[in-house]
């Protein structure tokens, strides 16, 4: 057994233990078994390539990567410790950014000490197909690497608020990613003939740009998609580095990450009635508001705090549907307060979680985690849909289009078919918002105007508080 | 149609087939009713109520001379000749138990109904007599034994000094001991029941007792929705668990029947010589011979170390204003059923199950016992957990453009294998097969964990930095530098990833509520 038989071996247990990983972190019960399995085949697999680096690795190199390491598990351990819950999704948009400028620098690595190497260096060994597939392997995984790597920081400026979160309409976008795409095609036949520093840089920048536009174009309302889109293109970026280096660790966990990532994006399409293309492509509601706001839905009434309390009093069964008004108004804490104490009174409580409620997927069950709401009560859409005609009141939270019900009536709304929480068919809808404005998708609500709604006005968290005192 | 109501004859007989408001209810069905005088004294129904509610007072003969007439008991062998030819009977007949008096009744060109032959089926409800009878009958074993306990039922705390609360031991969760256990439990007694059938123990629950199980042995589910006779190994662990019982408990109250048989021994005369004095057991098997060693039916007894046995088996008539009224309401669904015009005209349908079950003579004709009718309500012996139907596949495309396409992937992929070296079709292999498994291992992630999926993943993808590592080892200083850097990114995914991951699955918690976690 040589260090580089024993470093495969164990680069194919630390690929099963990923495995493992993911299938753990598919239930309750074994998600934290899963999240340990993770740590335990990323140790592995990093006492491995160590143990094989350092054979022949200089003083300097070796350095350089205890060095590396250390601050990057330092800044690491310190960010996943002073998250706040409610902003996870910038900061896994972060990391995703990090993977994707990794892959570039690995990429450029790639060929700096291969093609770019001076011959005399001994440094190019490949001839003919392997030199090209090489070449070819370098280009595709600095592309991944570098589309991920801006689309990853424009989903982290937005969802930071940091910059507007409103889709970029540049004239004929489609086009231009399409024409993006065509040259880098191009470029990489160039590349693969004949390898240059030129035009690496040139497909570095267009990826670069590609990225930022393709987020860029999405908007706000979308980016549950987009984050673990970007997930998955970090993980295709990865297996890029992979078989640029030859690696099967890598090839294997990039692509585990890719598909599931591709997946999971799936399932948010599918949960919003959209295509995959249509939201990459983006621009979302900006088609058929326009005409829909026409329509007069007549008034909406409001209501106060008190006598939420006290129709919560009186009710049997409560269902709150929270949306991503409640992580902005960090409600979770005072909406968990609530729980208790409708649960202690006697009443029936329960959460709605729209798939697509936050700005990442499963975002609101992280949130009501953290202020310790039971995960058993927190029910998905199709569990509770059926349930809500039954229901005493629903406390809609911050949450808007996922309670349309012009998604479930209105043919030409542009959110039609939308799968949507039915809140409207509970006894009492009261809806916490700011104020009357459409949500994301621009699209007007008539639940507001229902004889069944009553508008609670102002901050969700100070609202609910109120309500804590009144009962 | 002429309905009459004879006054009860049976000693100890208190109850009556009809009250002024079931009588309404006749009379709205189309009948003329007439009630012998003095029919519902006992119950404390004057003659004037059922006057007042249409009925007419008339005598004895004229009431046993109607068309149908309603009874509580059976009639006796001087009662049975006043019913004129043609007459429907109803009433209480045990025919299981008194096979002299089936062929008593055959003897006559009369129809027959037995009311407590009524199957236990959802739609029969209503007329079922033997679960409203048992249900006072549950409430009044729990009254006579508290009225010859000699202690509080419930514990009390007072400035003369501390009274524990009794101990109650009810054997049987039928109608009866379930009543039972709700009395008891409400004037306020520590309660226990137990029963052959552990599909039970919800209910015993639900009305505050505590379920004592007969320790482990083979499952016995009934098909009839009535308990079965056991088997001696079991019926020999629940010998040894009543023991234990009886030397700790106040109060027995035993409810055990089966159906068509002898009542099982539950409590033998060891057991209740092993009860403290003052201990009191109730019977309610009595009638059939008693669950309790000792017991005499309608008397009670007191043996030599102080334990009142009670063999009461008149129990529901010690309520006899109430029990009239079930009673009586159960006779009106059943002739609700027997009267689908609603005209006063009794028709018999034998396709009904429920009436052929009930027929005990049908104009002269013997028809007991009626073929078994199977309960559907009784759970599965071992109902397998309720497996969640995967979601249906999403509708899949055109096979035509599907099968293109799949045939336009695999030529791609054949085409960049084909023309590849074979390191790269290995690593092209382990890459489509982690696509597959990828896709697989996601499919049935729950909803709620989505977050830290995408975070773990995050981490795994870390996983570049095996690449950066191993471009630390090169002499090329720009190399080295990028590599650097490329580690110092993926380290902060790993550590990041993984700990944040950590730190939201620890957020997740089961509520201990089960108020708000009914799934």
């Amino acid at each position: 057994m040589t260090a580089t038989s024993a470093a495969s071996a164990a680069y194919i247990v630390a690929g099963l233990l990923f495995i493992l990983s993911l299938a753990g972190l598919s239930r309750h019960e074994t998600a934290k078994s899963g999240n340990a399995f993770g740590i335990a085949g990323m140790a592995l697999a990093l006492a491995a390539t160590v143990g094989v680096a350092t054979r022949d690795i200089s003083a300097i190199g070796l350095t350089l990567l205890v060095v590396a390491v250390v601050i990057g598990a330092a800044i690491g351990l310190w960010r996943a410790r002073a998250v706040e819950m409610t902003g996870m999704p910038e900061l896994i948009a972060l990391l995703h950014s990090f993977v994707g400028l990794a892959a570039v620098l690995v990429g450029w690595n790639g060929y700096l000490s291969v093609e770019g190497a001076d011959p005399s260096d001994g440094g190019s060994t490949l001839r003919g197909a392997e030199a090209g597939i090489h070449s070819g392997e370098v280009v595709i995984g600095v592309f991944i690497g570098a589309v991920t790597f801006t689309g990853s920081i424009v989903a982290f400026l937005k969802l930071s608020a940091r910059i507007k979160s409103n889709p970029l309409m540049l004239p004929g976008r489609n086009w231009l990613n399409l024409g993006a795409l065509a040259l880098f095609a191009v470029l990489t036949v160039v590349f693969v003939v004949e390898p240059n520093l030129l035009v690496l840089s040139v497909v570095t920048a267009l990826a670069l740009a590609l990225g930022w536009h393709l987020v860029a174009s999405i908007g706000g309302g979308d980016m549950p998609v987009v984050v673990s889109m970007l997930n998955s293109y970090s993980g295709w970026a990865a297996a890029a580095s992979g078989f640029l280096l030859g690696n099967d660790l890598l090839i294997i966990t990039g692509a585990l990450v890719g598909s599931s990532g591709a997946y999971l994006s799936y399932i948010m399409c599918k949960a919003m009635n959209r295509s995959f293309i249509s939201v990459i492509a983006g621009g979302f509601g900006n088609e058929g508001s326009a005409a829909a706001s026409d329509v007069d839905y007549g008034e909406h009434t409001e209501i106060g705090a008190e006598d939420v309390a006290e129709l919560l009093r009186d009710a049997d069964s409560v269902v709150i549907t929270p949306g991503y008004g409640m992580a902005v108004a960090q409600a979770q804490g005072a909406v968990a307060d609530l729980t208790r104490k409708l649960i202690d009174r006697g009443v029936q409580v329960r959460f709605g979680i729209h798939p697509v409620a936050g700005r990442l997927p499963g975002h609101m069950n992280v949130l009501l985690a953290e202020a310790k709401v039971p995960y058993d009560v927190v029910l998905e859409m199709d569990e509770i849909n059926d349930d809500l005609a039954g229901t005493s009141v629903v406390l809609v939270i911050g949450a808007n289009d996922t309670v349309n019900p012009a998604a479930a009536e209105d043919p030409t709304s542009p959110i039609a078919g939308m799968p949507v929480l039915r809140v409207w068919e509970a006894e009492r809808v009261v809806v916490f918002k700011r104020s009357m404005n459409t949500g994301y998708a621009g699209v007007q609500n008539p639940l507001f105007f229902r004889d069944n709604s009553r508008m609670l006005f102002g901050d969700a968290r100070e609202r609910v508080e109120d309500i804590l005192r009144a009962l | 149609m002429h309905i009459g109501v004879p006054r009860e004859t049976r000693a100890r007989e208190t109850r009556v087939a009809a009250t002024p408001t079931t009588v309404a209810k006749l009379v709205g069905l189309g009948y003329e009713v007439v009630v012998e005088a003095g029919a519902g004294e006992a119950s404390s129904f004057p003659d004037d109520a059922y006057a007042e509610a249409g009925a007419r007072i008339g005598s004895a003969d004229e009431a046993w001379g109607a068309d149908v007439v309603l009874r509580v008991s059976a009639p006796s062998a001087e009662e049975l000749p006043r019913l004129r030819d043609g007459a429907t009977l109803v009433g209480m007949l045990s025919p299981a138990f008194s096979p002299e008096l089936v062929d008593a009744l055959a003897q006559r060109p009369i129809t027959a109904l037995s009311m407590d032959a009524v199957p236990r089926i959802s739609r029969a409800q209503s007329m079922d007599v033997l679960s409203s009878m048992a249900n006072i009958a549950g409430y009044r074993a729990v009254v006579e034994a508290a009225h010859v306990f000699g202690r509080f039922f419930t514990g009390q705390v007072t400035a003369a000094g501390k009274v524990p609360p009794a101990k109650v031991l009810v054997a049987g969760a039928g109608v009866a001991g379930l009543a039972a256990i709700g009395a008891a439990s409400s004037l306020g007694a520590i309660v226990r029941a137990t029963d052959v059938r552990p599909e039970v123990a919800e209910q015993v629950r639900s009305l505050g007792g505590e379920y004592v199980a007969v320790p482990a042995g083979e499952q016995e589910a009934s098909s009839d929705g009535y308990a079965r006779e056991m088997g001696e190994d079991f019926n020999r662990r629940a010998a040894e668990m009543y023991a234990e019982q009886a030397q700790d408990v106040d109060i027995i109250i035993t409810t055990a029947l089966i159906p068509g048989r002898p009542a099982p021994r539950l409590i033998t005369e060891e057991m209740v010589a092993s009860m403290k004095s003052g201990s009191v057991i109730v019977d309610m098997a009595a009638a059939q011979g008693g669950n309790v060693a000792g017991s005499v039916a309608d008397e009670i007894v007191v043996t030599g170390n102080g334990v009142s046995i009670i063999g009461y088996t008149d129990l529901p008539a010690r309520l006899p204003a109430q029990a009239s009224q079930l009673y009586g309401q159960n006779l009106v669904s059943l002739l609700t059923l027997l009267t689908p015009e609603k005209d006063g005209r009794l028709v018999l349908d034998f396709d009904d199950v429920v009436q052929r079950a009930i027929t005990v003579v049908r104009e002269g004709e013997k028809t007991w016992p009626p073929p078994p009718v199977q309960v559907s309500a009784s759970p599965a012996p071992a109902a397998p957990p309720a497996t969640k139907e995967p979601a249906p596949p999403p509708e899949p495309p055109k096979p035509g453009r599907q099968l293109a396409l799949v045939g336009l992937g695999a030529a791609l992929l054949f085409l960049v294998a084909a023309l590849s070296p074979d390191e790269l079709v290995g690593h092209f292999t382990v890459f489509a097969l982690a696509v597959v498994v990828g896709f697989y291992v996601i499919g049935k992630v729950h909803h709620a964990l989505h977050t830290p999926l995408m975070s773990v993943t995050n981490a795994i993808s870390g996983i570049i930095v095996v690449g950066a590592i191993l471009q630390l080892s090169s002499d090329d200083g720009v190399v080295r530098t990028l590599a650097f850097v490329a580690t110092l990114l993926a380290s902060i995914n790993v550590f990041g990833g993984f700990a944040v991951t950590r730190r939201m699955l620890a957020m997740f918690s089961r509520g201990p509520s089960p108020k708000g976690a009914t799934r």
